[in-house]
């Protein structure tokens, strides 16, 4: 079954590694990018253009759409996909343009950070939005 | 070791008469010497040249005429070996097959040719590149033909319409000119390449293969097909004229759907 070769695979590539990670991350990129042109674009249409556009936006409004669970999922549904797919794009840059193995660690690490950060803080400040907080 | 300083002398003597009808160009090198350079630099050589010459006629007119240490690689200078790819006024290509008279100025302008050996690959000399790391990421893919159980006593018959799958990418002539035209291999030299990848297609389509799912395996992984970006830098470089980027889909095509 081996065959011989004068010089087989350098040691410098590791051994294909059987696994769909990168296959399903440039899928999701497809996918995500799709979703988000509609709920982006969607988000820009009525927090900007309709009934006066930017100047209405105020605390109430902002209780008021959060009030309904359609405009939370819409939120929350933007903020995931936009953060996944913009981080995996980061990640896919670091990938390409880091020299060394230490660097790509630590910007990857950093990106990972955030993303997560970023992430929770906006779920927690969607599901335990308080429309009475002022009072 | 002692190196010897620059010589003005061509392997071949003294110039040549200039024939009618030949111009002027400027051909500006990208050169390096390791035994003096510690970084690379220009060097720029007016020489005379007719219209129909290729960019490789002028580098043989340096080498012959008038600087003897220039150096790169050529073999047939007909398009069939591949051996003369560089980086042709900021594209790469085979230098056997660019015409002058392509490049000329328009009206009295002087004609510049910039040349530089392909990006990517280590440089040994001048326009010399180290191709090891190219054949590296070619061996990998199983350039051959895999097949299992019992070998049949005739040949392996295949049909037109399943030779004509896999037709476009068996014209590789494995110049590099692809795979140093990549942006991701030009920073990251663990990516396979165009060129890989193209060979991998060739076999991945070919019916009478059947290691199709171990090629695709490896095209699978964080340094395969998913890494590339269809800028189309590959299919612009190819000298043969194949489809490397839509060669590069199908395999994206074939790992995602798991269909040959």
């Amino acid at each position: 079954m081996s065959l011989a070769l004068d010089k087989p695979r350098s040691p410098r590539r590791p051994a294909a590694r059987r696994s769909n990670g990168e296959l399903y991350s440039w899928l999701f990129m497809r996918l995500s990018g799709l979703l988000l042109v509609v709920l982006v674009l969607g988000h820009l249409f009525i927090m900007n253009i309709l009934d006066g556009g930017v100047h209405k936006i105020n605390f109430g409004f902002v209780a008021g759409r959060w009030a309904s669970p359609f405009w939370q999922f819409w939120d929350l549904a933007m903020l995931w996909l936009a953060q996944i797919h913009g981080g995996n794009g980061v990640r896919t840059v670091i990938n390409d343009y880091a020299r060394k193995d230490s660097t790509r660690f630590w910007l990857k690490m950093l990106l990972y950070v955030s993303m997560v950060l970023i992430i929770s803080l906006g779920t927690f400040v969607i599901f335990t939005f308080d429309p009475n907080i002022s009072n | 070791m002692t190196a010897t300083a620059e010589t003005t002398a061509g392997s071949r003597g003294s110039q040549p008469p200039v024939p009618d009808g030949a111009v002027t160009v400027t051909v500006k090198i990208r050169r390096f010497n390791p035994e003096i350079d510690d970084e690379p630099r220009w060097d720029a050589f007016d020489i005379p040249a007719l219209p129909s010459d290729r960019v490789l006629n002028l580098l043989h007119h340096i080498k012959w005429y008038v600087d003897g240490t220039l150096t790169f690689r050529r073999s047939c200078a007909h398009g069939i070996c591949g051996s003369d790819a560089m980086r042709i006024n900021g594209v790469n290509r085979l230098a056997c097959k660019v015409l002058l008279k392509d490049l000329l100025e328009k009206g009295d302008k002087r004609t510049t040719i910039t040349i530089e050996p392909i990006k990517g690959l280590p440089v040994h000399k001048d326009l010399l590149v180290d191709m090891e790391p190219f054949f590296e990421a070619f061996r990998a893919v199983k350039p051959y033909l895999v097949t299992y159980g019992n070998e049949p006593t005739r040949e392996r018959i295949q049909s037109a319409a399943d030779r004509e799958r896999f037709d476009d990418t068996t014209k590789c002539i494995l110049c590099a000119c692809c795979t140093t035209s990549c942006p991701v291999y030009w920073t990251e030299g663990s990516y396979f390449g165009p060129a890989a990848i193209v060979n991998a297609h060739r076999f991945i389509f070919d019916s009478r293969d059947e290691g199709a799912e171990e090629r695709l395996d490896i095209l699978n992984d964080i340094d395969g097909v998913w890494r590339c970006r269809t800028t189309f830098n590959c299919t612009d470089a190819c000298p043969r004229g194949i489809q490397v980027t839509k060669a590069i889909q199908e395999v994206k095509r074939a790992l995602l759907f798991k269909r040959v």
